[in-house]
């Protein structure tokens, strides 16, 4: 199979062992020790507590309690992750679906989660998996090697820890991420990106991009539809520019709760100032789900709307996404304008880029390059 | 992480939830509630006592002029009655006690209930075994069951802030619910008694403990097969813990040797936190405010959005006998 093919059917991999866990109903099937390791970011505290410190939400848990995420237990005083290796959804992907559209441009993904969030968005459009715990999916186990070597033999440039939360199965991105390293593959993380300093230094050691969902540009909004805090976030986009990751942002425009000329020019002004102009931004389009089943789309002109805004303040890539066919879907040239890369949907259909500089006028663009799809 | 989409619900569920929330029936506001603290004057439980102790706290609570009658206003002949236990804690005087079930069930059986016919669940067969009971599903006899082994809905059931698929057990197996929690403190939520024992019927209760537990808790037991199903709650207070929960920590319970029964949850937690908060100030420790974990969820079932039952003491017809 190669990697146009695979795009084309878009491979949806069946869960890849017999080793999982059970089903949900009817089979729970005996905890499988390989999915549970101790947990790197926790502090002990008295009568057997501890600290939670992999997210700002630093929840305190009693023995035999989980945490906010409910992957990650205290048992007797130690707290574990229970999803190491624990993948409940893996598919190959095209990078563009993350959306990453300045990482390899045209390249498969292999796409991987486990149960799991430390939020709680009313609008989540994986909440089968994000806000379930571990025992109630059907999971395989595929520990960091194995999943390298997967990576491989799809054909994939890189593994993306996707879907769910990246951050609440943190020990087995690391290591994963090293895998991947070892043979040739690379990582990127999709997240929300409410987590502390320390674990997202070390995931930016190993990580090659990460893409932040950034829900809001308001504490209201954090607070209410996503049970989470905004300066948090904008703390964790500020750190990955300082580790020096690639990173891109999704602002997903939700009719009402978000779409406000005021936000979209707080938004865009605090990304210029504290990221730089060259940071890609995608508008997207919400689809009512899970507990938002009350709003509507968000119409195409809102989100044109917060493009022209953008752009008007001087970012270069700005992006509307989950609007197939979207002349904003392509890159263009901030110097010369013209389209760099064309997509349609999830598929490249021309790419006029030289070793990351524009084909027509040599300006050099932004992202992480290598190993593109070349047409 | 909502932009890479893997599926949703239908707008039927929504609104056949929305629907029969709005059916359900809202208890009296202004109706008293009864709450019997049933305590064994000579604090040495065994099965025989406990048994009789169990007596009092039902017919206080149901009325009726014997105990058997009590039952039989809560349970008809032909009914799957389910008890929903609080194993969290697993072995010790935290998780309800095994003794205490088999009185229930006792007493169950003599007012018409077959075995086949009472379901004993909780989150987790692991949870179940760890305090003492066997997993079973043996048909014609007492079936004891996880939420792991019976499976969820797939359905959201939604109220408020809460957003949940709830246990099979509660909603496919069961015609009426006994909750049977425990006594104890709650390093989160204040306290953990009636209301709480319920984030046992929801597959995702780690939502729900940010900010004392409020609005989750009055939230999550709002979800109309809660409310509609549940009839009686029954809290073993034989050993409460007043400090340390909700994990099993001998030194901070203490011998009460009682049961405290209700229908009406709001106003047993009412009178369970005033029981806790007293042994804490007798014991030195700072009261639940001042802890910073006032249950306030409590006051919250109790506001004209829930009205779950009340919390005004005014309005709490507490027996000790």
């Amino acid at each position: 199979m190669d990697r146009r093919e695979a795009l084309k059917t878009m491979v949806t991999l069946p869960l890849l062992t017999a080793a999982g866990a059970g089903a949900a109903a009817g089979a729970p099937a005996a905890e499988d020790a390989r999915f549970v390791v101790e947990a790197r970011f926790y502090e002990k505290m008295p009568a057997k507590r501890i600290r939670c410190k992999l997210c700002p939400r630093e929840c305190v848990i009693d023995d035999h309690e989980r945490g906010y995420c409910g992957v990650r237990e205290n048992r007797g005083g130690t707290y574990y992750s229970l999803v190491y290796a624990r993948v409940c959804s893996a598919h190959v992907d095209p990078i563009e679906k993350k959306p990453l559209f300045h990482f390899a441009p045209g390249s498969l993904a292999f796409s991987i989660a486990t149960a799991g969030c430390n939020v709680n968005c009313k609008m989540c459009q994986n909440w089968e998996i994000s806000q379930a715990r571990p025992e109630q999916l059907d999971s395989t186990c595929i520990p960091p090697q194995k999943l390298a070597a997967l990576a491989r033999e799809s054909h994939s440039v890189s593994i993306a820890y996707t879907y769910s939360e990246p951050v609440v199965f943190c020990e087995y991105v690391l290591d994963a991420a090293d895998a991947g390293r070892a043979a040739g593959v690379r990582s990127v993380v999709v997240s929300g990106g409410y987590i502390q300093d320390e674990p997202l230094k070390e995931m930016c050691r190993r990580v090659d991009a990460i893409k932040i969902d950034l829900k809001a540009f308001s504490q209201k909004f954090y607070r209410e539809i996503v049970n989470g805090d905004l300066p948090s976030v904008l703390k964790t986009l500020a750190a990955i520019r300082k580790y020096g990751v690639w990173s891109e942002i999704v602002y997903l425009a939700i009719p009402t709760l978000n779409d406000s000329d005021d936000e979209f020019k707080g938004l865009v002004r605090w990304v210029k100032t504290e990221l730089g102009p060259d940071v890609p931004l995608h508008f997207t389009r919400f689809h009512p789900d899970y507990l938002l089943k009350n709003l509507p789309p968000t119409p195409v002109p809102t989100l044109e709307r917060a493009k022209a805004i953008a752009d008007a303040e001087g970012l270069h890539y700005v992006y509307i996404g989950n609007v197939p066919g979207h002349p904003a879907e392509n890159t263009y040239c901030p110097k010369c304008r013209r389209v760099l890369v064309e997509r349609a949907g999830f598929t490249i259909a021309a790419l006029h880029l030289d070793r990351g500089k524009c084909h027509f006028c040599q300006q050099p663009i932004p992202g992480m390059w290598e190993g593109m799809l070349h047409l | 992480m909502p932009t890479e989409r893997k599926s949703g619900t239908t707008r039927r569920g929504l609104l056949r939830a929305c629907l029969a929330g709005a059916l359900a029936r809202p208890a009296p506001a202004q109706a008293k509630s009864t709450v019997v603290i049933a305590r064994d004057p000579d604090n040495a439980i065994d099965s025989a006592r406990l048994l009789r102790l169990l007596d009092r706290a039902v017919q206080g609570a149901c009325g009726g002029d014997s105990p058997l009658e009590a039952w039989k206003r809560i349970v008809k002949p032909g009914e799957v009655v389910g008890l929903k236990v609080n194993c969290l804690a697993g072995r010790g005087s935290a998780s309800t006690s095994p003794v205490l079930v088999e009185a229930v069930c006792e007493r169950l059986q003599q007012a018409g209930i077959r075995p086949g016919d009472l379901v004993v669940w909780d989150r987790l067969d692991s949870d179940l075994e760890s305090a003492g009971f066997r997993p079973s599903t043996h048909s014609g006899r007492i079936r004891y069951i996880g939420n792991d082994q019976a499976g969820y809905e797939s359905d959201l059931a939604t109220f408020g802030e809460a957003g949940s698929l709830l246990s099979t057990t509660l909603t496919r197996t069961c015609d009426a619910v006994i909750g049977l929690p425990v006594l104890k403190d709650h390093g989160i939520a204040g306290v953990t008694m009636a209301l709480k024992n319920f984030f046992g019927a929801v597959h995702n209760p780690n939502k729900y403990h940010s900010n004392a537990g409020d609005p989750y808790v009055a939230d999550v037991y709002m979800l109309p097969p809660i409310r509609r199903k549940v009839r009686l709650h029954i809290c073993d207070a034989l050993a409460p813990q007043y400090e340390g929960g909700p994990s099993f920590m001998p030194h901070w319970s203490w011998p009460f040797h009682g049961l405290i029964a209700s229908r009406d949850p709001v106003a047993l937690d009412y009178t369970g936190w005033q029981i806790i908060e007293r042994k804490r100030a007798d014991k030195g420790v700072p009261s639940l405010r001042a802890a910073r974990r006032e249950p306030v969820y409590i006051a919250r079932a109790a506001d004209a959005r829930h009205r779950l039952g009340t919390n005004d003491p005014g309005l709490i017809d507490r027996m000790e006998i």
